[in-house]
């Protein structure tokens, strides 16, 4: 191994915010941040409501998969006896951990909230507020190696989520109980959410490796090309989609809360 | 014929100063046809590096407006003329003089990436075969022409001075075109994770905004590295499942 060539550098590092560019650099970040924020914001305050998370036969995205809970969808049952009284229960704090992960470890979101909410770069060629810098290359930020299990814990809950969809088609009339085939509103809403959940889920960076980037030689594995050429074309709009589906899915919450609590009607279509 | 002002910088590596300069402009100029101008007529002694004029040298990477730009790319009427065009060497490397740095570093950098290690000819007349598709992967990282605007924006190297851990996007771009070629044998993934430093890169895709030959260097190079760097030393169940494939 060859000594490295040692340069002297001699250019100052320049402080906070100091930058010769001349365009609004700021706004890319300030708009993540905001956006984010916001979403973060409203999740959590919806995973703590605990009610109004279920309107006839749809589930919010927020609270799918209901492990236990009150609402017919739940699958073990009701809260369990054993929780701690003092600790407030609502079926999405059993969940939502998973997808939060998914996101936060998420190459595309890491970019994003590093500059956004940490400054790490402000922007492209803006200074820092610190010197110090440890990157993805030690504790903590080692920890968003990660990312691949909150992946496979992604598609699992894409499964659930379709299955909420295929429920979201089937209506029970409240004077006779009769269940019947039908689409509502809400129906194409939470299979939207699917189809934008889908589209960020399937261009994961983690997954086209897995499918298919590991290899060396792609050619000669005929299903894994297919899947590696498929996973790249989502990959290539994956900002794309990782800010529709964080939209829709927060829509989708705010579209079944209003409807349990009665501030807006479902208008059916079939 | 309409004029337009330039703030270059000018000095060495004791220091320097931002210096106006105006000149006339006319449609079609790219930044580095001024800098020529302002040269010819105002300052003789501005030193500027600069060869092909077609954005294939990597010679004249500069910082217009703040932006790491090859000048002979950067056309004049991408630019707001109304405000004076401010233009200045490269901060990630040390200044040599006025718009010139020394970029030797990332040639030292090079010399420690393992080198191509093929494999055995697959035919007896000593050639290779290999399919087309595996050839395009990794040929999209072949058109760089080490600018180096990619080690200059990326903030690793730029405002943290990781030079000695860190071997910059352009050397992932090298290493992935190695490590993803069909033929290669050779292993640099344990380098990738302790002597060049990819553990540092946080992906700001800075590096993929400068690239004047648009080359995807954070999602096609840079992060899938950095997963089979995930395979090797941080994935249990990866290791588990190669352990019973043998």
């Amino acid at each position: 191994m060859e000594q490295v060539h040692r340069v002297q550098i001699v250019a100052p590092v320049r402080g906070w915010g100091q930058t010769t560019r001349p365009d609004a650099w700021w706004l890319q970040p300030l708009v993540v941040f905001l956006g984010l924020s916001t979403a973060i914001g409203y999740m959590t305050w919806a995973a703590f409501q605990g009610e109004f998370y279920h309107f006839g036969p749809y589930l919010s995205p927020l609270y799918s998969p209901e492990l236990l809970g009150g609402s017919p969808h739940s699958l073990f049952g009701p809260q369990p006896a054993w929780w701690p009284g003092f600790l407030p229960f609502s079926p999405a704090f059993l969940i939502l951990w998973a997808p939060a992960g998914f996101r936060v470890t998420c190459y595309y979101y890491r970019g994003a909230y590093y500059k956004a909410f940490w400054a790490d770069p402000p922007s492209c060629s803006v200074g820092e507020p610190r010197s110090t810098f440890l990157g993805e290359n030690s504790f903590p930020l080692i920890v968003q190696n990660i990312h691949r299990y909150f992946m496979y814990l992604a598609l699992l809950f894409l499964v659930f989520l379709t299955y909420d969809v295929w429920n979201a088609l089937w209506f029970e009339n409240a004077a006779t109980g009769v269940v019947s085939f039908g689409i509502g509103v809400g129906t194409l809403v939470l299979a939207l959410n699917v189809v934008l959940l889908g589209s960020y889920c399937f261009g994961c960076h983690s997954l086209r490796h897995l499918v298919g980037g590991r290899h060396d030689r792609i050619a000669g594995l005929a299903v894994q090309r297919s899947c590696y050429d498929c996973v790249s074309g989502f990959n290539r709009r994956h900002m794309l989609y990782a800010w529709m589906s964080l939209a829709w899915v927060t829509f989708s919450d705010v579209y079944v809360r209003l409807c349990a609590m009665g501030i807006w009607t479902d208008f059916r279509l079939l | 014929m309409s004029s337009a002002t330039f703030r270059i910088w000018r000095g060495n590596a004791d220091g320097g100063a931002f210096e106006d300069y105006t000149t006339e402009v006319s449609e079609g100029m790219v930044v580095l046809d001024a800098v020529h101008q302002i040269q010819a007529e105002k300052a003789n002694d501005l030193a500027v590096r600069w060869n092909c004029k077609a954005g294939k040298c990597g010679s004249c990477s500069a910082e217009v407006n703040g932006n790491p730009k090859l000048m002979c790319m950067t056309r004049l009427n991408s630019l707001p003329l109304d405000q004076p065009v401010t233009i200045e060497p490269m901060q990630t490397f040390p200044l040599i003089r006025d718009l010139v740095t020394d970029v030797s570093w990332n040639y030292e950098v090079k010399k420690r990436i393992k080198q191509f290690a093929p494999r055995a000819p697959d035919a007896p007349d000593g050639s290779w075969r290999v399919e087309q598709y595996d050839v395009e992967r990794v040929q999209e990282f072949r058109k760089c022409i080490e600018c180096f605007l990619c080690q200059d924006v990326c903030h690793v190297l730029r405002d943290h001075r990781l030079h000695d851990k860190f071997i910059g996007p352009r050397y992932f771009v090298y290493t992935a075109a190695l490590e993803m070629q069909v033929l290669d044998t050779a292993d640099r993934v344990n380098d990738l994770a302790n002597e060049h430093g990819v553990g540092y890169c946080n992906i700001t895709k800075c590096c993929t905004k400068v690239c004047p030959e648009e080359i995807t260097i954070t999602d096609n190079a840079i992060i899938p590295l950095k997963e089979r760097v995930v395979d090797e030393m941080y994935d249990p169940l990866t290791k588990m499942l190669r352990m019973f494939r043998g």
